[in-house]
């Protein structure tokens, strides 16, 4: 532009009004942590009202398990939360369980809890991790996730995969915990420590991130209750509800841990209320490894595991009439086919536990049971009832309302996601505060669209 | 019976329709009407102190024990072989209302002060499938009944802002009532502004 002046402005254009400005953040943002939108109303910086809008994920979870058989929604629980996907497999196999009346071996249950921990550990790495990049800190972002893929890298040695794992069955697990495990999560363990106390350098005294986290997002005990929040939130406000401890499952009340709560209910706090249950977790896990008995980890119809020991001696008496199968030694070629511990579980009534490869290709009671529990129309068969099992998710407590009606498939899957309920105290954590607080807080509300959606 | 559930059977005899503990889980199936003074006992009396109310949801009973399994010829359950016959000791568990009551709002509660859970029941006809809201107690349940409405169509009466929450607003009809065909399409909708 050749003439480059610049008109004044007319005295009747001229105007001190000050508008509100709507601003739309998400669905589509680099700081939302998945797909949702926030609309604020912005004086300023400050946010006078926000609306939370979310369902940009919706699959229609609940509807896909109503129309398959019980185990086809174990994969679907993978994509719930997939930062933790093995706390939901175990969720759904136990509230399964349950409505069958039948109890998953000692073994299995610390199986559970080991990875349950281990997943733990990997969520609260990825939520930290990606709140503090938010803030600025990209370094501890990289640290954390290099720290995760350390345990993702353990849970594929067990799973055979890192995020959709599929590994928890009505009764059991997938399959037993591979050779050197224990040695495996010790020296992950140690580098995830190290990893922690690196970051716990960064992040907790560092100026800028305790400026950001301090004071913002706070929640009162009371409004957090109210929203029936759980998990690490509501224990930033120093609430005291933890599922593992106040209802516990598998066999989380023979193992010592603390449970750290928070003073004040802000961001900070909730901050390092999830650094110390990474280190709670990994106490969980050791202990579990030091206690976890060896034996069978599937488990029949009846609840009754028998040892594979007890059955050889059964056999050394010629008391072979209860046992409907006979060991065929079958190609190793087949999958399962040289796990041990197919030969720990051998019970007349197997309802919900696949037979070993050995028996389903080498007698027909084992090709009856197999046929009986993966055909179409047969499978799993809880009896009419209902049941809701909790569990204590990375989020909080994640729980599975299950009703049968006595058919193969289950007749209502409700899954209560934890990051529901933090979602709908979201508005009232915002309004009030700075737009650039909105990060900090959201961050720490850790959201996962698989599970807030489903 | 234990003791969450003696306790509302004590108090409101009139309003519980039937109660059960299957597989250990205290369940009270209460009358419509009672459902807003029960829920305010529950949070405030002292017995009781359910402060939490973890999870509200909702079951479709229209096609309750219709279908005997996915495989689509199959009209009559398929037996177990003699050797995956379940314990004859199984505990039996009862809905407590006829299939009439096509609709059942479920709600959890959980007490921090003493430990125990509890689920209320309450049973509505599809004709009039409406609910009084709790959102005057408990603050969670404002997004919980929203997802209820959106997903089986159940209204709750007095609820500040009863609209979609998971869906999208034109979306026509509730997709997890029983007979909403899942391989249903509907429009895809752009932008709203």
């Amino acid at each position: 532009m050749s003439d480059t002046h610049v008109l004044p402005l007319e005295p009747h254009t001229r105007s001190t009004e000050t508008r509100h400005m709507f601003l739309n953040i998400g669905p589509s943002h680099p700081a939302m942590h998945g797909i949702i939108q926030i609309t604020a109303e912005l004086d300023g910086e400050r946010l006078l009202a926000t609306d939370v809008e979310i369902g940009y994920l919706h699959r229609g979870f609940e509807k896909m398990c109503e129309l398959g058989p019980y185990n086809n929604a174990i994969p679907y629980t993978d994509r719930l939360n997939y930062v933790s996907p093995l706390i939901n497999n175990f969720g759904y196999c136990w509230a399964v369980e349950r409505l069958m009346g039948i109890e998953a071996p000692e073994r299995c249950q610390y199986i559970r809890v080991i990875l349950s921990e281990i997943s733990r550990i990997t969520d609260h790495l990825t939520c930290v991790g990606a709140s503090a990049m938010e803030l600025g800190a990209f370094t501890v972002f990289l640290y954390m996730i290099k720290a995760r893929e350390v345990l993702w890298e353990l849970i594929e040695a067990v799973a055979g995969a890192r995020l959709t794992i599929s590994y928890g069955r009505v009764g059991g697990v997938k399959a037993d915990l591979p050779e050197g495990f224990a040695q495996r999560t010790h020296a992950a363990l140690e580098e995830v420590r190290r990893v922690l106390i690196e970051c716990d350098k960064l992040l907790t005294r560092n100026r800028i991130f305790v400026d950001r986290m301090q004071g913002t997002g706070v929640i009162s005990k009371e409004l957090a209750i109210s929203y029936g929040i759980t998990g690490p939130f509501l224990r930033g406000s120093g609430v005291n509800y933890d599922v593992r401890k106040a209802y516990p499952y598998f066999v989380y009340d023979r193992l010592q841990f603390d449970v750290p709560l928070g003073s004040t209910g802000d961001n900070y706090d909730r901050y390092l209320v999830r650094m110390e249950e990474m280190e709670q977790s990994m106490r969980l896990v050791e202990q579990a490894l030091k206690q976890i008995p060896a034996g069978p980890i599937l488990v029949d119809g009846g609840g009754q595991a028998i040892p594979a020991a007890a059955m050889v001696d059964l056999a050394k008496l010629g008391q072979t009439g209860g046992m409907k199968r006979v060991n065929v030694v079958t190609d190793p070629t087949l999958g399962g086919s040289t796990k041990s511990f197919h030969c720990g579980i051998n019970a007349p009534e197997r309802r919900a536990v696949l037979p070993p490869k050995e028996d389903t290709y080498g007698n027909i009671e084992g090709l009856m049971h197999h046929f009986k529990l993966v055909m179409m129309g047969h499978g799993i068969r809880p009896p009419q009832g209902e049941v809701y099992a909790p569990v204590e998710g990375a989020n909080g407590e994640l729980g599975f309302y299950v009703v049968s009606d006595g058919s193969d498939r289950p007749y209502r899957v409700r899954v209560r996601p934890p990051c529901f309920t933090i979602m709908a105290a979201l508005p009232d954590l915002l309004i009030g505060g700075m737009l650039a607080d909105l990060v900090p807080t959201f961050g720490s509300v850790n959201m996962i669209g698989g599970e807030l959606d489903r | 019976m234990s003791d969450v559930t003696r306790v509302v059977h004590e108090r409101f005899p009139h309003w519980v329709i039937a109660s059960h503990a299957y597989r250990g889980d205290q369940t009270v199936v209460l009358k419509r009407e009672g459902l807003l003074e029960v829920c305010a006992a529950l949070r405030d009396a002292p017995e009781l102190a359910c402060e939490f109310l973890m999870d509200l949801g909702c079951v479709d009973y229209l096609s309750f024990g219709s279908f005997q399994g996915s495989a689509p010829t199959l009209t009559t359950p398929s037996p177990l072989p003699y050797f995956m016959k379940p314990a004859p000791t199984a505990e039996m568990w009862e809905r407590g209302v006829p299939n009439e009551f096509r609709f059942e709002v479920v709600y959890h509660f959980s007490s921090l002060t003493h430990g125990h859970r509890l689920r209320l029941k309450v049973p509505v006809t599809a004709q009039d499938a409406v609910v009084d809201s709790v959102t005057g107690l408990w603050r969670a349940a404002n997004w919980f009944e929203r997802e209820v409405w959106d997903m089986y169509g159940v209204r709750f009466a007095g609820h500040p802002n009863l609209k979609r929450i998971l869906m999208y607003e034109p979306f026509e009809g509730h997709p997890l009532r029983k007979d909403y065909p899942v391989n249903k399409r509907q429009p895809l909708i752009g932008p709203v502004n």
